[in-house]
């Protein structure tokens, strides 16, 4: 089977890969473009640590093909950065304690972004539905849930300054 | 994990994907979002030469009504369902179901039309369009032919679909003024196939119930339509007693699968309950 060419914007820049048609956008984020804040966990788009953000929408990265990507638009957790500035989500994992061994994290982030675009001032119950393509096995969720509602008034404050 | 070698295309028309099934036959397969057939691949469950990928065709996406009736694309994400204003006006179950569905990344994927053709138990749509009556839409190269939800669940991952078709389009009548629809599903967590789910869509004339629709979910090697209940409740004044009545008709049909979800008996029961507790919600809404 012969490679295909695919050429799509990561976290803003342009880039060109050649894959095999099997090969999964997470593989080509990860090994391909060294980016490798974007996880694998279960494999089988239960777990969410490999979520990134396609064409403005959520996807479980393992279970989208790299040759689906072609044309796209691909956000991982290393775009949510300003330089060395973290993002207010990213700032309200720290503050309030939202990850402990962090396998989760980056899978979280980059679902709460979006997630806060759709529903920029989420009730506690709607964190939890929103959120509910991603699993975490350390924290409980409490504190996951007081960081995307501590994010959300962050980004709520700065667009209205 | 990664799925064996196959060769990629991604056609921009319904024709050129009938045309490229017509050339690789058995050896070809439709991807819609993936969610099964991906996983399915990588496990080595289901091995193909050919994906033909239909995300790119954009005539299969989106609803429309047309004369009484809602057109649904086949290639409509599950979020798309949830998001529509005109479904949850004009059909409430679609999005009542599909809430229960995965969980939001995989809505952003998953299709109703995947859904439906897969013809996995499991699913939550093929209940749904049990109970509402609809009708699957299907292309080959002879043309369009349209098959009743009744006649389409054949068997475990067996539809009415022949070699060289596909599923473009799913249509549903409006609910008339004065029905209610309710999905109840019992899951053991967020992703979860149900143990047991029930679809129920009532048509009221004042306090009677002109037609009942009842469909059932993973409860059988089909997605179930629970005719006797649906009978018990046709024409008649619901209440209590007939809710039994339904539910024990319901029960009688269940012919599960014993798995960690649970044994024959308890899923038995839950599809009952699950038909008690829809047919109470239905009614409540068409009360309004």
């Amino acid at each position: 089977m012969a490679k295909q060419q695919v050429s799509f914007t990561l976290n803003d820049s342009p880039v060109d890969v050649l894959v095999e048609p099997r090969e999964l956008l997470v593989h080509t984020i990860r090994e391909q473009l060294s980016l490798t804040g974007t996880h694998i966990g279960c494999e089988t788009t239960h777990c969410g640590a490999c979520t990134v953000d396609l064409n403005g929408r959520s996807v479980k990265s393992c279970t989208v093909l790299t040759v689906q990507a072609d044309g796209g638009e691909v956000l991982t957790v290393e775009g949510l950065a300003d330089g060395g500035e973290l993002h207010p989500l990213q700032n309200a994992f720290l503050q309030e304690h939202g990850l402990q061994c962090g396998y989760c994290t980056p899978g979280m982030l980059v679902r709460a972004y979006r997630f806060l675009q759709e529903n920029p001032d989420p009730t506690e119950e709607e964190v939890r539905t929103g959120m509910a393509g991603n699993l975490c096995r350390c924290t409980g969720y409490q504190n996951i849930v007081k960081a995307v509602r501590s994010a959300a008034a962050a980004l709520r404050a700065t667009e209205g300054a | 994990m990664i799925p064996g070698r196959f060769e990629y295309h991604a056609p921009a028309s319904v024709d050129e994907a009938i045309a490229l099934l017509g050339q690789y036959g058995d050896d070809a397969k439709l991807l819609a979002g993936g969610h099964s057939l991906l996983p399915m691949m990588k496990l080595r469950f289901a091995e193909f030469e050919h994906l033909i990928d239909i995300n790119r065709i954009d005539g299969l996406r989106g609803i429309r009504e047309e004369n009484g009736w809602l057109h649904i694309g086949a290639m409509t994400t599950e979020n798309d369902l949830l998001a529509s204003a005109l479904l949850r006006e004009k059909c409430p179950l679609i999005p009542q179901a599909t809430e229960w569905i995965a969980d939001p990344q995989v809505r952003n994927c998953g299709t109703i039309g995947g859904d439906v053709a897969h013809g996995d138990p499991g699913n939550d749509h093929p209940a749904v369009m049990l109970a509402l009556e609809a009708e699957m839409v299907l292309q080959g190269p002879g043309g369009e032919r349209t098959v009743p939800a009744g006649d389409f669940f054949l068997g475990t991952f067996f539809t009415e679909i022949e070699e060289g078709e596909i599923l473009t389009a799913i249509r549903v009548p409006v609910a008339p003024p004065g029905s209610g629809s309710a999905y109840c599903k019992l899951k053991r967590k967020t992703g979860d196939f149900a143990t047991a789910a029930a679809a129920v869509y009532l048509q009221m004339d004042g306090d009677g119930c002109r037609r009942a629709g009842i469909g059932l979910t993973n409860v059988g090697p089909t997605a179930l339509k629970a005719a006797d209940a649906e009978k018990a409740l046709a024409g008649e004044k619901i209440d209590e007693r007939l809710i039994e009545q339904a539910a024990q008709a319901a029960m009688a049909i269940c012919d599960p699968a014993e798995d960690l979800r649970g044994d024959r008996e308890y899923k038995t029961m839950m599809a009952g309950e699950m038909t008690r507790r829809a047919i109470r919600q239905a009614l409540e809404r068409a009360r309004g």
